[in-house]
């Protein structure tokens, strides 16, 4: 059997599965729930420093984004962090924690960009007996209207700093949670790692206005008429959050620093993703608020079938192993060739290959033939796009063939070469290499 | 010595309350949330066969997708841009044999697309909502039309030649417009009154007269609406039933199908309806099996189908079958009828002749069956009453009046479709198509001859 159990920058965890800062893991109630239920560990929903606790909505904090089936693609929500009193938070950490010595208990924090802010908070969080703090650099609505989250997040030298304060003022492992919210995830990733940071955590939610009600021509949700941009998360922003891991996991500035991913996590392929791009471990919450705690059980259980029907013995030993496959657009090679190919027992004949091929790609399937009903690929029109596998409604009826070395490609006429040529080294680049 | 035969005919074998139930919608309406889960199973496919199997060429794929993206009228208005009689289409095509056997959906989930059932939601949410009107009549052309019959052919075609603002005058001979719609499907499939909402919709463009009453009963009437109109089209249906032709015909409780359907139609309470205990109804096609369910619905006891060949030569669809089936009505095959065996002037039984394919023809084996019966409901078919039409000069072909392809008559000016021309299926959704392309045509003609005096 594969073992899940990880050590994530010295944290250990049984299973990679962590619930992400949010409301589920608001209080001690839902926490006690989340570790009965399997949960690895749980980042403590954002603590604020003492003092009058924030205020959120009493209207709606959540807006979905639904297929027609009503099975949810996006989420977004506009709620702050804790609004309970840190002393209330505190205790119920310890006593969690203590009752769970086993699971990892980090706590978010967010505090003014003050040096005495940190100063103040960290050491009180650290006597909790948790396991490490998180930085909530990534909250994008509300809290960066007042200088802190994202608002902090965007700027690299801020993070660099605060994540030097915490060093400075805690023993603990520091995580920096990261905003998607800026041109290139690097940035902020190479800054958190210059102030010290054990490890980043990534994404926070993306600014994202939900919808507009026809009938009021309001955006929606909206509290008394009005609303507020909120942080999209859910499905829809897995693969922005995929590709943000990837950067930094394969920039060779932060490489090899942990990477806690999230954004859309609801299975256990979703979580191979991330740690396959990278990821120590993943943290999880939409998918949570969608169906509950027990859902950590479905995945532990296909991360494990999965681990071991790859021979694969840890969680460890999957991470990263999709990382050589990513590289620059250049250094693709421009000698593969692939084609379409129909399998004409599988199809059932929508011909929506045909007409997104014919109207938006290459006038490469037909639609008849011999006056009948017939969609092939005309190898000589075909790119190899891919536009029809992924419009084609049969799984596996329309796959791509790799024309093999020496084979005439028949849209050029040319026999397919057996040696890779990338854009770096192609004729027509002006700017290649020994040109 | 047995008992004398005393026919069990009579109303009201059931309790009063289940009556409402028993003939309402068979197929339920699909609710909101059941029609945008159902619309997204449409792939919009190219060139969708959907459409092209349906005679009216109904855009299923558009109409669908606005059902999914929460545009039902816009629905509607693709639906009845085709067919104007889509509310009721959406209820009585047998959708298994047209859009919905060709749905790419049956290849790939054995379940095709319930575009009926789609269909009707887009239609009827239309029909319900506050400005149920989405046509608007064209200037008055001064031009007028004669449209004899006002089933699902003559109202397409009057709708569509008054929304090109022509003056239409619509007869019928009956009290009500709507045709086989009001008085010839079961009740259970137009249920709740729709026959005349729709018609009352279909009117509702304005410049349409319905005469009803009105029937066509010699040549000169048609003589006299062709000089009164400049074009007139026939939609008159088939008037008559075949008979059996056997002994006993005319013995009390042998009834016409035809006829016990409409009665029923018509019937405020089903429970004043008289019906048999045990019922025989002869023939094979949709109005033997409507005829037959809603015997059964009526509280007969034992309902039997008898048809003189196969499953698979039966003119009701499969489904049609499975239907009877599932209400508890029997189905025997190679039965035809040597004669109605009676007692005191009621029948009481039907001697029927098993017959076998000998290659194409239907010959008797020579054994007899005998199925007890207190009521004996003829469905051979219908036919057209030939007798007025050849006088008035039509060209007939296989019985019923020959036209060309845009439903031309062998009488100058003078359009025909539905089921009483040739070479048709006798399908609701087909009438309305005959109906639709005769108003075409006779609407480039009357433009024809209007351009002409401007020249």
């Amino acid at each position: 059997m594969a073992r899940l159990d990880i050590d994530f920058c010295g944290i250990r965890s049984p299973n990679p599965f962590w619930l992400a800062s949010a409301p589920p893991t608001d209080k001690a109630y839902n926490v006690e729930r989340a570790f009965e239920a399997g949960w690895g560990g749980v980042v403590w929903k954002t603590l604020a420093e003492a003092g009058p606790p924030v205020v959120n909505v009493s209207g709606p904090r959540y807006g979905a984004l639904l297929a027609v089936d009503r099975s949810l693609i996006g989420f977004n929500n506009i709620e702050l962090i804790t609004d309970r009193e840190l002393e209330t938070n505190l205790a119920e950490i310890t006593a969690v924690k203590r009752r769970w010595p086993g699971r990892a208990v980090v706590v978010s924090v967010m505090v003014p960009c003050k040096e005495e802010s940190w100063q103040a908070i960290l050491p009180r969080v650290e006597d909790t007996g948790c396991d490490g703090i998180e930085l909530n650099f990534g909250c994008p609505h509300g809290m960066s209207e007042r200088g802190m989250g994202s608002a902090v997040g965007q700027v690299p030298e801020y993070i660099q700093m605060v994540t030097a304060w915490c060093k400075r003022y805690t023993r603990l492992p520091v995580i920096v949670k990261l905003t998607p919210n800026v041109t290139d995830i690097r940035s902020p990733a190479r800054a958190a790692k210059a102030g010290g940071a054990d490890a980043v955590s990534l994404i926070n939610t993306v600014n994202s206005i939900m919808g507009v009600d026809p009938d009021t021509l309001r955006m929606s949700p909206d509290v008394g008429g009005k609303g507020t941009h909120g942080g999209y998360c859910g499905p829809a922003v897995r693969p922005i959050a995929l590709h943000m891991v990837a950067e930094i996991a394969r920039d060779p500035e932060t490489a090899g620093l942990p990477i806690s991913g999230i954004g859309g996590i609801g299975s256990w392929r979703d979580a191979l993703e991330f740690i396959a791009l990278g990821a120590g471990c993943v943290q999880v919450c939409t998918a949570a608020m969608v169906y509950g705690f027990k859902i950590v059980q479905e995945m532990v259980s296909g991360l494990a079938t999965y681990l071991d029907a790859k021979g694969l013995e840890s969680v460890e030993a999957l991470r990263g192993r999709a990382l050589p496959s990513v590289t620059e657009w250049r250094y693709l090679d421009l000698n593969r060739i692939s084609k379409a190919v129909i399998n004409q027992d599988l199809c059932i004949q929508c011909g929506r290959c045909h007409i997104a091929c014919e109207d938006t790609a290459h006038q490469a399937i037909t639609a008849q033939r011999d006056g009948r009903r017939h969609f092939e690929v005309k190898e000589e029109e075909c790119v190899g796009c891919n536009l029809c596998v992924n419009v084609c409604p049969v799984p596996g009826c329309i796959t791509l063939r790799e024309l093999a070395p020496g084979e005439i490609d028949r849209r050029t006429g040319q026999a397919v070469s057996g040696t890779a040529l990338d854009w770096t080294q192609h004729p027509n680049n002006p700017l290649r290499s020994g040109a | 010595m047995s008992e004398p035969h005393r026919a069990d005919i009579r109303p009201g074998r059931l309790p009063p309350q289940t009556y409402a139930a028993h003939f309402a919608d068979h197929v339920a309406p699909l609710t909101e949330a059941q029609a945008l889960l159902e619309a997204s199973r449409c792939l919009y496919c190219f060139d969708a066969p959907c459409m092209q199997a349906c005679p009216t060429r109904i855009d299923v794929p558009s109409f669908i997708r606005r059902i999914a993206e929460g545009n039902a009228r816009g629905a509607a208005e693709s639906i009845l841009e085709s067919n104007p009689l889509g509310g009721s289409c959406a209820r009585d095509c047998p959708t298994e044999v047209l859009c919905e056997q060709v749905c790419v959906r049956n290849t790939q989930q054995g379940q095709p697309v319930a575009i009926g059932r789609l269909q009707r939601f887009a239609v009827d949410a239309l029909m319900a909502s506050a400005e149920p009107q989405i046509f608007t009549r064209a200037a008055a052309s001064g031009r007028r039309v004669a449209v004899l019959g006002a089933g699902p052919a003559g109202l397409a075609c009057a709708h569509a030649l008054a929304r090109e603002g022509h003056e239409v005058a619509l007869f019928d001979a009956k009290p009500k417009a709507g045709g086989l719609n009001e008085y010839g499907v079961a009740a259970y499939k137009v249920a709740g009154g729709f026959a005349q909402r729709e018609v009352a919709w279909l009117l509702a463009i304005g410049g349409i007269t319905l005469h009803s009453g009105w029937r066509l009963a010699s040549a000169a009437q048609l003589e006299a609406l062709r000089r009164e109109y400049d074009a007139v089209f026939l939609g008159v249906g088939l008037a008559s039933t075949h008979q059996l032709g056997v002994p006993g015909e005319a013995l009390e409780g042998v009834v016409d199908a035809v006829e016990f359907i409409g009665a029923l139609r018509q019937a405020a309470d089903p429970g004043t309806l008289p019906v048999g205990r045990r019922v025989v109804v002869i023939g094979g096609g949709m109005t033997a099996i409507d005829a037959g369910v809603q015997s059964k619905l009526l509280g007969a006891e034992a309902v039997t189908i008898a048809y003189r060949r196969g499953p698979q030569h039966m003119r009701a669809s499969r489904h049609e079958q499975e239907l009877a089936l599932t209400r508890g009505v029997g189905i025997l095959h190679w039965l035809a009828p040597v004669e109605v065996l009676g007692e005191g002037g009621s029948a009481r039984a039907v001697r029927f002749a098993r017959q076998r394919l000998e290659g194409e023809r239907l010959v008797p084996t020579g054994e007899e069956l005998v199925l007890e019966a207190d009521m004996v409901l003829k469905a051979i078919g219908q036919r057209l009453d030939g007798r007025v039409l050849a006088e008035c000069g039509f060209a007939l072909r296989d019985g019923r009046i020959a036209t060309d392809a845009c439903g031309r008559t062998s009488i100058a000016n003078v359009w025909a479709g539905g089921d009483c021309i040739a070479g048709g299926q006798d399908l609701t959704v087909e009438a309305v198509a005959h109906g639709l392309r005769a108003a075409r045509a006779i609407d480039r003609l009357l433009r024809g001859e209007r351009s002409r005096p401007e020249q």
